[in-house]
C-alpha cells in the first residue's frame, strides 16, 4: 500500500497524455477569462519533463519531483510556470531520498506543495485559482488519513474533492491573475488553473488506484 | 489562421534569429534561454535595465534593446511571462557592477517569474530592484484583484530608464525614475477586432463586425465594456476622459501623449485619434509638450489602439530627448 518509484514515474508520464489531450480544452477555458495560453504552456511544459524522464529512471522519488518542478518553471512561462514549479519543487523536498511514498507521506508532501502554491501566488481560497481544487484534496487526504482508508480509496476521494472543488469556481469572482480584471464578467467559468490541478490529481488517483 | 508564419511552436524563435541578422550592429540574440542584449554588454560602470513579458507586443521589448534603453530584453512564449532562468541569465549578461532594474510589467506570470529571478540574481550577489508597472485606468485597483495591468507606460519607462542609466545615474536613481512614470503615467485602450494566437489557431475573441471592446488588454483579454462601434472621435474620448480624471491630470500639466496601435490599425487612423486627443488634452489645459505615435506595445493584428499619457517634468523632458539607438526606437543620434 505504497506508491513506488515506478509508480511516480507512471504519473508523471499521466500527468503529461492527460495534459496534451485536455491541452485545447484548457486554452479554451482560458481563453474565456485569461489569456488563452494555459493548455498550450501546461502541455509545453510537460512534454520537456518527458524529454527527462531518462535521467530521472533510477532516481529517488524526491529528486524526481525536483526535476519536474525545475523543468516546468523553466519552460511553462506565465503564472503557471512559476506555481506549478514551486508545486513539485515542494513536494519533492518532503519527498527527498525517499523510494517509495505512504499515504502520509503524499499528504505531507501535498500540503508542502500547496503551502508553496499560496506563498508565490498568494491567493486565498475561493479566489478562483488553482488553490480552489488543491486544497479541498488535501484536505480529503488529510481525512482519508485519519479514517485509516486504504490509499487507492484516499487518492479517489482526493481527486473527486479537487473535481468538486474545481467545479465551484464556475460562479466565482476572480480575485487573483489575469482573469480578475474582468471583475464580475470572471463569474460563470470554470477556473482553468483549478481544472489543470484537478486533471494532475485525477491522474494520480488513475495512476496509483492499484498500488 | 492566416499568417506569415511557418510553424506555431517557430515564431519567436524564427522571429528572434530574423532580429539577429537584421540588428547585429545594435543587438546579440542568445537562444535557450532566449533574450535579446545589447551588443556591447555589459556595460561596465552603469546600471542595466532590462524588461521581458510575452512575445506577441513587438517591438515591445526586444525592439527597444540598444543604446539609451534596455539593456536586455526576455520574450517569453506569445502572450506568456518568460520563465526565471531567462531572466537570471539576462541580468548577469548585463551587470556591469552598478546593479540591475527590472521593469516588470503587472501580470501574475511576469511578476511571479521576475520575482523568482531576482531572488535568484540576489543569490548571486547581483543588485536587483524591480518596478512595477501598472498603468491601465480600464482595470479597477483593489486589494482583491491582480491590480492594474502594465500597458503603454512601459515602453515610456523603458526609454527614460535607459536613458538615466545611460547618465551613469545609480540603481536606486534609475528605479525612482521608473516609480515616476509609474506614478505619473496612465493609459486606456480599445479593441475593433480580436487577434490570433499563433499556437491557438483562432481569433482570442468574437467580436461582431458592428462592435467594439472598450478597455481591452494587451492580450487580447476581455475589457471594460463591449458596445457597437462608435465615431474616431466619440472612441478618443471615450479613452482620454477617464485618463485624465484618473491621475487626475490638472490644468497647467505638461504632459507626453502616446497613441499607440494595437498592430492591426494603420498610422492614417493613429493620427487621426492624436487629433482629437490633442484636442481633448488642450481642453483640459493639458499642454502636450511630446508625443510618440505608432505600433509601440502591440497585440499581434488585433486593430485598436491605447493612449498614454505621461506627465512631464524636466528631468523627464531631458531623459525623453535623451540619445537613443534601439531597433524600434532611435533618435538623437
Amino acid at each position: 500500500m505504497s506508491i513506488s518509484r515506478d509508480d511516480t514515474l507512471n504519473w508523471i508520464k499521466s500527468c503529461a497524455a492527460v495534459l496534451a489531450e485536455n491541452r485545447d480544452y484548457l486554452t479554451q477555458l482560458d481563453a474565456a477569462i485569461g489569456d488563452a495560453d494555459h493548455g498550450a504552456n501546461m502541455d509545453r511544459g510537460f512534454k520537456a519533463v518527458m524529454a527527462k524522464m531518462p535521467e530521472m529512471a533510477d532516481k529517488d522519488i524526491g529528486t524526481i519531483f525536483k526535476t519536474v518542478g525545475m523543468t516546468l518553471l523553466s519552460t511553462v512561462g506565465g503564472a503557471g510556470g512559476p506555481l506549478y514549479g514551486t508545486f513539485f519543487l515542494q513536494a519533492g523536498m518532503k519527498s527527498a531520498g525517499k523510494m517509495e511514498l505512504s499515504l502520509e507521506d503524499w499528504t505531507i508532501a501535498l500540503e508542502a506543495a500547496l503551502a508553496g502554491v499560496v506563498m508565490r501566488g498568494k491567493a486565498e481560497l475561493g479566489d478562483k485559482t488553482m488553490v480552489d481544487a488543491l486544497m479541498p484534496a488535501l484536505n480529503a487526504l488529510k481525512q482519508s488519513l485519519q479514517d485509516h482508508q486504504p490509499l487507492g480509496d484516499a487518492l479517489r476521494a482526493s481527486a473527486q474533492a479537487a473535481r468538486e472543488g474545481m467545479i465551484a469556481t464556475v460562479p466565482l469572482v476572480a480575485r487573483k491573475g489575469r482573469a480578475s480584471y474582468l471583475g464580475e464578467r470572471s463569474a460563470g467559468h470554470q477556473d482553468p488553473g483549478a481544472t489543470s490541478s484537478y486533471l494532475i490529481l485525477n491522474a494520480a488517483a488513475e495512476t496509483w488506484k492499484n498500488t | 489562421m492566416k499568417k506569415l508564419i511557418n510553424s506555431p511552436e517557430n515564431v519567436v524563435r524564427e522571429e528572434l534569429e530574423g532580429v539577429a541578422l537584421a540588428h547585429p550592429d545594435l543587438v546579440r540574440v542568445h537562444f535557450d534561454p532566449n533574450y535579446v542584449v545589447r551588443a556591447d554588454a555589459p556595460v561596465m560602470g552603469k546600471v542595466g535595465v532590462i524588461s521581458g513579458g510575452g512575445s506577441g507586443h513587438e517591438p515591445m521589448h526586444g525592439g527597444f534593446v540598444g543604446f539609451g534603453m534596455l539593456d536586455a530584453a526576455c520574450p517569453g512564449a506569445v502572450f506568456t511571462s518568460p520563465t526565471p532562468d531567462q531572466m537570471l541569465e539576462a541580468t548577469k549578461a548585463v551587470n556591469g557592477g552598478k546593479g540591475v532594474l527590472h521593469i516588470v510589467k503587472n501580470y501574475t506570470g511576469d511578476i511571479m517569474n521576475f520575482e523568482m529571478a531576482a531572488e535568484l540574481a540576489m543569490a548571486e550577489g547581483i543588485q536587483v530592484e524591480s518596478v512595477i508597472t501598472d498603468d491601465d485606468v480600464a482595470v479597477q485597483d483593489s486589494l482583491y484583484t491582480a491590480g492594474r495591468r502594465g500597458v503603454g507606460s512601459t515602453v515610456l519607462a523603458e526609454k527614460v530608464c535607459g536613458a538615466a542609466a545611460q547618465e551613469g545615474r545609480s540603481l536606486k536613481e534609475v528605479a525612482d525614475v521608473c516609480r515616476k512614470v509609474k506614478a505619473w503615467g496612465r493609459s486606456m485602450g480599445m479593441a475593433l477586432t480580436s487577434c490570433t494566437v499563433p499556437h491557438v489557431g483562432k481569433p482570442t475573441f468574437d467580436l461582431p463586425e458592428d462592435e467594439m471592446e472598450i478597455g481591452i488588454g494587451i492580450h487580447g483579454e476581455p475589457g471594460r465594456t463591449r458596445m457597437k462601434i462608435k465615431s474616431a472621435d466619440e472612441i478618443t474620448e471615450m479613452l482620454m476622459e477617464p485618463i485624465i480624471k484618473d491621475l487626475p491630470y490638472k490644468a497647467g500639466d505638461e504632459v507626453l501623449l502616446f497613441v499607440n496601435s494595437m498592430g492591426g490599425t494603420p498610422p492614417i487612423e493613429l493620427y487621426i485619434v492624436y487629433r482629437k486627443a490633442h484636442e481633448i488634452a488642450t481642453k483640459h489645459g493639458l499642454k502636450v509638450v511630446r508625443n510618440l505615435i505608432g505600433p509601440y506595445i502591440t497585440s499581434l493584428e488585433m486593430a485598436g489602439t491605447s493612449i498614454t499619457l505621461l506627465k512631464m517634468d524636466a528631468d523627464l523632458l531631458k531623459l525623453w530627448d535623451a540619445p537613443v539607438k534601439t531597433p524600434g526606437l532611435r533618435w538623437g543620434m
